[in-house]
């Protein structure tokens, strides 16, 4: 599990056309778990996808992945995935599939969403919800927002954490 | 009339689910004390009551948002609010609704 401080782990997973992608490289990088099924994840879908797109001038990458046992969950399928990249619903936003399930478990993702916030050299600045309500867009994922401020110009994040809300990762028996 | 609150544990929605189902309840006149509130435990749960996912409300029955092609299982349910976006719980509109219509069924077959 990674701490606010810590390294987060590296990985490199496959988006839905196959292509690899690993975190770093930027100035900040967001890895957002999230998947199709869960109502929270889809509520605040477009908050985090209007991130991406707003902070795409500042250098920032936004990771998507998808952590959940697709076997038990089939909307959580590859072929789900894509079809939502296909439909659009990703703008800007690689989305990765995690089958392993070696990723969420090495951040220690509890849900989706569950958003972590990395720096330039790869340290964990921000844990937890993209902002304090799923059902209010004008929140704007402020805690996402403000964390990448924060790194953006140098600063620690207030807050470095919030407590994750959203359904279980499903993970695999 | 019956009003029924399921829900899974793994879904964190159904305490707001359940106060906004008791005030919808108020709001109709209805005793919010009433409300059979059932957790689902298992797949076979799952599969036994039909349940495609948390949290389902059903009044005599019938369910607030009748669910299309969601498959019986252990997860969140996504339900739409009026205005279009993607919730873990129902409208209240579409639960009082839906009490209304019980309400009004009930009434027809007491005359």
């Amino acid at each position: 599990m990674t701490a606010v401080g810590d390294h987060a782990p590296t990985f490199a997973l496959p988006d839905t056309d196959g292509i690899e992608h690993e975190p770093g490289g930027a100035p900040a990088t967001v890895v957002v778990f999230t998947c199709n099924h869960c109502p929270y994840a889809l509520a605040w879908h477009e908050r985090i996808v209007a991130v991406a797109r707003d902070y795409v001038g500042r250098g920032v990458r936004v990771l998507a992945i998808n952590p959940n046992d697709a076997e038990r969950y089939p909307r959580d399928s590859p072929d789900a995935m894509r079809a939502r990249v296909e439909h659009g619903e990703f703008e800007g936003v690689p989305y990765l599939y995690d089958e392993s399930q070696s990723v969420a478990r090495a951040y220690g993702a509890k849900t989706t969403p569950d958003v972590f916030v990395l720096d330039a050299t790869g340290v964990l600045r921000y844990r937890g919800a993209p902002d304090a309500d799923h059902d209010d867009p004008a929140q704007n994922a402020d805690f996402l927002r403000g964390a990448l401020d924060a790194v953006l110009d140098g600063r620690d994040p207030s807050p470095a954490e919030t407590p994750p809300v959203g359904c279980s990762i499903k993970w695999k028996a | 009339m019956r009003v029924e609150l399921l829900f899974w544990d793994g879904c964190p929605s159904h305490p707001k689910a359940l106060t906004d189902l008791r005030q919808a309840m108020v709001d109709v006149a209805l005793d919010p004390s009433t409300v059979v509130v059932r957790e689902v435990e298992t797949q076979a749960g799952a599969a036994l009551e039909c349940f495609v996912g948390s949290p389902t409300i059903r009044i005599d029955g019938v369910d607030v948002q009748p669910p299309r092609e969601e498959p019986v299982g252990l997860t969140c349910r996504v339900y739409r609010r009026r205005d279009g976006r993607i919730s873990p719980t129902p409208d209240p509109a579409d639960v009082r609704d839906a009490l209304r219509a019980a309400q009004a069924t009930t009434t027809r077959g007491n005359r």
